[in-house]
Formats: structure tokens, sequence, C-alpha cells
């Protein structure tokens, strides 16, 4: 398979001239990640996995930008080192703060969601992070949840990347209350706890379908939301 | 060295023996029946042993840094309860508004005021101005489907979470006759107070508890457990009268006023978390649970204890 680079996918040099930007974005991560806890005591819930394991695919529900900072904070440093978002070209590539955030902070693996004019393969540039030891952070409804349903329909990347590496554990994350923190529309996040739930590991079986992949993850994902409060 | 220094520093060394004293039976009672950490109830009172060491430690350099520390102690405190709190209720996307007022704007405005010593002010802020202002930022967003809940649950929150609360500093501001300089104390006694007496609640409830008191409630606490606690805290409480601008009887009662609303206030705390499916408020403390589980004595009783003190013997 050949692996095709957008423009935006070169990989970091490593030269003593990115020495400034590295450090900033070390900084840069550090507040970031101190900021979420402060907003939201961010609580990881291993319920189906350890912390620490092999390279995975995290796939998550997708309400707000801040959604993989709240997994990356809660993931043991030796996993978030190796840990890449995968995110969209059209809003963290290009120039300025954005970019930065989206390249030298969090590292993330960016793609062309629009069908038109696409350049590279998504899921080839996913599996080509793969290939060179990431884990990935996926968000499968494909872009954020701005809607008043719980979960919307999975794209068929998740599928895609399945397939073209069937070897790799994919883990359903249910980021709980963030929608809370940051509704649609508002810039200022109210404090309010989150959780992160982290499902049992699941591959794609032989011979199963497309649909019927999506639906089996899609309910994985489900399954770990907190149920609502019983009357005792 | 003041003198209300040296007897805090003194408060603070009996507090470092107690815990030196605890974190020695707790190494024991794991060294003996948990060597593999598998007894939960071994493990989960020496996670809040180290815990308490965290908040014996905090409480501390608040208390010497003075009027700053506190306050600032009592906001942060106040923050992290306001979170808890706010997670477990019905406010939503139409609160938004309120909610970023309750947190920026309401909750340092209270800490403002108690730090310029304004009484006739934060008394009423919260239960005057912020339930009446506080309902109409979140009538202006049209969303009516519970509104009397959620503006009830997010009005109840800043009650306990930040105006309760906030009469520990205010404490600070009283004027009381002798007292002069040495108000950090009156804290150190509330805060002395009611944790001994939760913490003595606990312990009489584990050696001899048998009748429940609510267990509907809170299945652990006991009519042994309530009644030990509270006179052995109340025994205390006269014991430190040396601190306290109250004699010995006055001192005992004052105690026993603060061990029963505490544990008045642990049992509504409760009631809210039943209602809520939970069994804690958080997970901020290691073997407490959330910042409320710690502070729900405390917040009932600081006010009374506030109203009390400054009602008898300010100048």
């Amino acid at each position: 398979m050949t692996h095709s680079q957008t423009p935006a996918d070169d990989p970091p040099r490593r030269s003593w001239r990115d020495l400034p930007r590295r450090w900033a974005a070390f900084v840069a991560s550090g507040a970031i990640r101190i900021f979420a806890r402060l907003i939201t005591a961010v609580q990881p819930e291993w319920r189906g996995v350890d912390p620490l394991g092999p390279q995975r695919i995290y796939f998550a529900n997708h309400n707000s930008h801040g959604d993989f900072i709240l997994i990356w904070s809660v993931l043991p440093h030796q996993m978030r080192n190796r840990t890449r978002p995968v995110a969209g070209v059209d809003y963290w590539g290009g120039r300025g703060l954005r970019a930065f955030i989206g390249r030298d902070v969090i590292n993330a693996v960016l793609i062309e969601r629009e069908r038109e004019g696409r350049q590279g393969d998504p899921v080839e540039t996913m599996a080509g992070a793969l290939d060179d030891g990431a884990s990935l952070i996926l968000f499968p409804e494909g872009t954020r949840n701005l809607t008043d349903e719980v979960l919307l329909p999975f794209k068929s990347g998740l599928f895609h990347l399945a397939s073209a590496r069937p070897n790799i554990d994919l883990v359903p994350v249910w980021i709980e209350n963030l929608n809370r923190v940051m509704p649609k529309g508002e810039f200022i996040p109210v404090p309010l706890m989150c959780k992160t739930v982290f499902g049992a590991p699941l591959r794609l079986q032989p011979g199963e379908s497309k649909t019927d992949f999506l639906t089996r993850t899609r309910e994985a994902l489900l399954a770990l939301r907190p149920k609502p409060a019983e009357a005792s | 060295m003041s003198p209300a220094d040296s007897d805090l520093v003194t408060l603070i060394l009996g507090a470092g023996g107690i815990l030196v004293l605890a974190s020695v039976i707790g190494g024991v009672l794991g060294w003996l029946y948990s060597p593999d950490g598998r007894n939960v109830t071994i493990e989960n009172l020496n996670d809040r042993i180290r815990s308490w060491w965290v908040m014996v430690l905090f409480l501390s350099i608040a208390l010497l840094g003075g009027r700053i520390g506190v306050t600032l102690l009592f906001a942060l405190c106040s923050f992290a309860a306001l979170r808890e709190f706010l997670t477990l209720t019905n406010a939503g996307r139409a609160d938004h508004w309120s909610l970023v007022c309750a947190f920026f704007v309401v909750l340092p405005l209270q800490y403002y005021f108690i730090w310029i010593g304004w009484y006739d002010m934060f008394a009423v802020f919260i239960p005057v101005y912020v339930f009446l202002l506080l309902p109409i930022v979140s009538a202006f967003r049209g969303d009516t489907r519970n509104y009397l809940i959620r503006v009830a649950e997010v009005q109840w929150a800043l009650m306990i979470c930040v105006f309760c609360a906030s009469h520990v500093p205010a404490l600070l501001t009283l004027k009381l006759q002798n007292f002069d300089g040495r108000n950090v104390l009156l804290i150190a006694f509330l805060v002395v107070v009611v944790q001994l007496s939760d913490v003595l609640q606990y312990v009489w409830g584990k050696l001899l508890g048998k009748h429940k008191i609510a267990p509907k409630l809170s299945p652990s606490k006991t009519v042994e457990g309530f009644l030990g606690g509270s006179l052995s805290a109340t025994a205390i409480g006269a014991l430190l009268w040396w601190m306290t601008p109250f004699n010995p009887w006055q001192a005992a009662l004052m105690a026993f006023i603060i061990t029963l609303l505490g544990f008045c206030g642990g049992l509504v705390m409760s009631a809210i978390k039943r209602d809520r499916g939970v069994k804690d408020w958080g997970h901020a403390i290691a073997g407490h649970g959330g910042f409320i589980d710690r502070l729900d004595s405390v917040v009932f009783s600081a006010p009374i204890f506030f109203h009390l003190t400054r009602y008898f013997w300010s100048v």
C-alpha cells in the first residue's frame, strides 16, 4: 500500500532551530491539560482495558474540540506521547495558532474530510501513522455532534481502518458531560466534572459486514454511558 | 511569634501527633490483616489517613498564612464543591449563563465581600440578590422545562457551596472582646471539632455501632457512633476552650451545637446523593470521595457558629 503524504502531514523536523517551537509546544501541552483538569477534574474509568497496553485505536463520541484533550489528559504519559488524535486538516491545518496546536502540541494526524478535491486517502494516512507505531484517537461520527442526538451514526472510516489494520485493538471511549461544560454555541466553559470511560477492546470479525461492524462498535460505545440516576 | 501563632502551632503539632498515631495504627492493621491490599475497610482507612495528611497540611499553611490564606483556601473549596454539586443537577444548556455567573461572578464576589469585611453585603448577597437576579438570566433563554427545579438547584448549590462555606473565612471579620488578632483560632476550633466529630463517629460506629439512625439515608451512621462521636467531640471542644473567646462550658456548648449541625449536614447531603443515585459527590480525595463529602458538616455548622459567636461575643 502506498502511503501518500499531504503537505500538512510532514513529520516535524528535528533540529536546534525548532527548539523554541518544541519548547513552546511542550509548555502549551502541559498548560492545556492543567486547564482541562481545573475545569473538569476529568476522571478515567478503565472498565474494559488497562491504562498501559499495546497500540490501540481509541474511538469516542465527539461533542467538542476538547474531547481528545480529555482522553489525552488521562492517558499515562508513556501512552500519551504515542497517541495522536485524527483531525480535519480543514480546521487544524493551515497557519497560525490552530496549526501550531494541531501539529506541534497535539501532533494530530491530519486528514481531508471532504471527499471532493481530496489528494490523499484518509484511511491510508491513518494506517501510515499506525505503522509508525502511533496509537490513534478517532471520532467515528465524522464531525462534532451539535444535535440533541446522543450519538450520531458512524461514518465508514472506522470500518475501512479496521479492515486495513485488523490486528489492532479498537477501544471505545465514552466522554461524559463535556457537552454540558461547553454546549453548542457557547464559548465560556462552565466547570463541571467529566469522565472518560474506557470499554473492552473490539476487533473486526472475519467476514463481518460494514453495517454490522459499525452497529456493533456504536453499541459498544453507547453501552459505556453512565446510567441515569435511579430513584432508590 | 504572636500568641495566636503559638497557639496555632501547638494545635498543628497536636494534629500531626494524632496523624502519626493514626498512620502507625493503619500501618500495623494493614500489615496484620491486609498484607496483599485486599481488605477494603483497611485500605479505605489508610487512604483516608493519607488524605488527612494532605488536608491538615493545606489547612495548616492556610491558617498560618492568615486572612489571605484562609480566604483563598475556602474560595477554592467552594469552587470544587460547586463543581461537584452542579454536576449532579438538571442545569443544562439554557442555564449556561447562570452557571457561568455562579462560578465566575457570584463566587468571587462573595469572597471579595468577605475579604473586605462588608458584613451587610456578604450576609445578603446570595440569599437576596443572587436569588432574585440569577433566575432572570435563566428565564431569558426561554426554556421552561423543569424551570423551577433548575433554578432551585442552582440557588441551593450556591447557598451550600459558596454562602455557607464562605462563613468559615468570615469568622476572621468578627470583632470579639479580648480576642484581637486571634480570630484564626476560631476557624481552627470549628474545623477541629467538626472533623474530629466526623472521625470519632466513624470510629465509634465501627467499634460499637449496632442501631442504624437513618438506614435509608446513610447506612453507616449508627446511634452508638453518633452519641460516642458527638459527646467525645464535645469533650474535646471543651478542652480547647483556651484557644477560643469562650469559657469551658461555653466551648462545650458550642462544640455540641457544631457537632449536631455537622451530623445533620451529613444526613441532608446524603439524602441528595441518594436522590441522584450516587455514592460520593466526587473523586477528588482518596478514601473520602469528593470535596462535599468532606465539607458537608463544616458548611452546615459554619453560618450558625458564625452568628452565635457574633451575637453573643462581638463588641
